[in-house]
Parts: C-alpha cells; sequence; structure tokens
C-alpha cells in the first residue's frame, strides 16, 4: 500500500515539477506548484510527519500560494518564450541540472549511511504529532522559533515598504 | 519503502528546480522553481528524521518553510514595485547593478 501510494505522489510531484518550468503561463505554473506541494504533503505523510503535511496543505498549498495567484493575476502573463534562446547559462543548464542529480545520488548512494536502505528507525508512538513538534519548538528550539517570529515581523514590514506607492519615484519616472 | 527512495526523489525535485531557476525569464517563474527547490530539501529533511527516528528534522523543515514564505512575501513585494514602475517584467532586463 505505502509502495503505490509513493509511486503516484512521486510520479504527481516530477510531472507538476516538469509542468512549472517548461509551462508557458506563469498561473498554470502556479497551479502546478499548488498540485506539487499536495503531492510532498502526501509523501510527508509516509514519512510519519503529520503536523508538517498539515502545515503543508493549509499554510503553503493555501495561504502562501494565494498570495502568488494574487501576484500573477495583478501583474499578467508573459509572451515569452519558455526557454528564451541564447546565453552561456541556458545552454548549459540541462548539462548542470543533470550534473548536480548525478552528484547528489553518488552522494547518497556511495554514503554508506545503512539508515537509507532501511524504512527508518523504530519511532514512539506520537512521532511528527503537533504535540511533539509543539513540545520540541517550545523547548530546544525556543531561540530559532522567536528569531522566525522576529523574521515575520521584519518581512510583513519590508513587504509592505516595497510594495507602497512611492509618490516621489513615480512621478520622477515620468 | 526504503529511505533512499525518498532522498533520490527530492534530489531529482531539485534538479528540476535548479533548471528552472537557470533558464526561465521571469521572475515569478524563478520564484516558483526556488520554492520547488526548498521544498526538495525539505523532503530530504524529513526522510532523513524519518531514518533517524528523531523529529529535530521535521522543526528544522518548519523553519524552512517559514524562510521560504518570508522569501516570497519579499520576492513578490518587489515584482510589484517592478511593476509599478512601469519596468519589464524580466530577470534579465533587471541589470542595472550589474557591475
Amino acid at each position: 500500500m505505502a509502495e503505490v501510494l509513493f509511486f503516484l505522489a512521486a510520479a504527481l510531484a516530477i510531472g507538476t515539477a516538469l509542468a512549472i518550468v517548461l509551462v508557458q503561463n506563469p498561473f498554470y505554473s502556479v497551479l502546478a506548484l499548488i498540485l506539487n506541494l499536495i503531492a510532498l504533503a502526501i509523501l510527508f505523510l509516509l514519512l510519519n510527519a503529520e503536523f508538517l503535511a498539515a502545515a503543508q496543505v493549509v499554510v503553503y498549498a493555501g495561504a502562501v500560494m494565494v498570495l502568488y495567484i494574487f501576484v500573477t493575476a495583478y501583474v499578467g502573463g508573459s509572451d515569452q518564450p519558455v526557454i528564451p534562446e541564447g546565453g552561456v547559462l541556458r545552454t548549459i543548464a540541462p548539462f548542470f541540472a543533470a550534473a548536480i542529480f548525478i552528484e547528489l545520488s553518488i552522494a547518497i548512494v556511495g554514503s554508506g549511511l545503512t539508515m537509507l536502505d532501511s524504512s527508518g528507525a523504530e519511532i514512539s508512538a506520537g512521532f511528527g504529532s503537533p504535540a511533539q513538534i509543539g513540545e520540541l519548538l517550545l523547548s530546544r528550539f525556543l531561540v530559532p522559533f522567536e528569531a522566525a517570529s522576529y523574521l515575520l515581523l521584519i518581512t510583513a514590514v519590508g513587504a509592505i515598504v516595497l510594495a507602497q506607492r512611492r509618490r516621489g519615484l513615480e512621478e520622477a519616472e515620468l | 519503502m526504503s529511505i533512499t527512495w525518498f532522498v533520490v526523489l527530492s534530489a531529482v525535485l531539485f534538479a528540476i528546480g535548479l533548471f528552472g531557476v537557470m533558464t526561465r525569464r521571469s521572475p515569478l517563474v524563478i520564484l516558483l522553481c526556488l520554492e520547488l527547490m526548498l521544498n526538495a530539501g525539505n523532503l530530504a529533511l524529513i526522510a532523513f528524521a524519518r531514518g533517524h527516528g528523531n523529529a529535530d528534522g521535521q522543526v528544522f523543515a518548519l523553519i524552512v518553510m517559514v524562510v521560504a514564505a518570508c522569501e516570497v512575501v519579499v520576492g513578490l513585494g518587489l515584482i510589484v514595485a517592478m511593476y509599478r514602475r512601469r519596468m519589464p517584467i524580466d530577470a534579465d532586463a533587471a541589470s542595472e547593478l550589474r557591475g
């Protein structure tokens, strides 16, 4: 059962990832990313990360992607070709991506970690539950948790400053 | 289900995202591909957390999600600012700061 679910979710994840990169209209790319995030949430569930799977769907596929959809609708699609001509970077990009994948695979397979060939260590009943993650966040990882909240606050202020209408600048443009 | 499958899948997704970042010109799609790469990293973190039976990796993945959300908000703010100033929405055209 787990195998079937894994291969279905993996096929969906790879297919939607290719769609994000290769589709012309940015709006369809955003929709493909939402499907990709949901496929990843299924994989998280297979890895006993229940809280993260829920957070992935609610926070990421729900809230963050709404922001994307609004900005895409506001800015509008582009008529550029998917893979524009010219540029050394674009010519070597497929080889570079393939090289990164092969290198990562060699590193994973060659690492010799016995953990990789197993289906995971023995876990207790509450592994990955909201209770366990919450307890870790408020005890061992309290400082990163507080830093993340400050980061969110600074980002919210920064986004408002970046996107606000600046009268002086726009008049200077005209 | 061996953990290797999950980690190799995350490597595939990372490589696809990298290809997108290097080839696409629209900053919006580049941000989407960055999301893809960050999520590939998250998948690897959670797979290793399961492999070791230790939930610390899941907390790390949660913090990565927070940082990714911040990155998206600032990136989209920049794109809206570019649109307001009637600059072309094209990563190649925004080269004023190039040395």
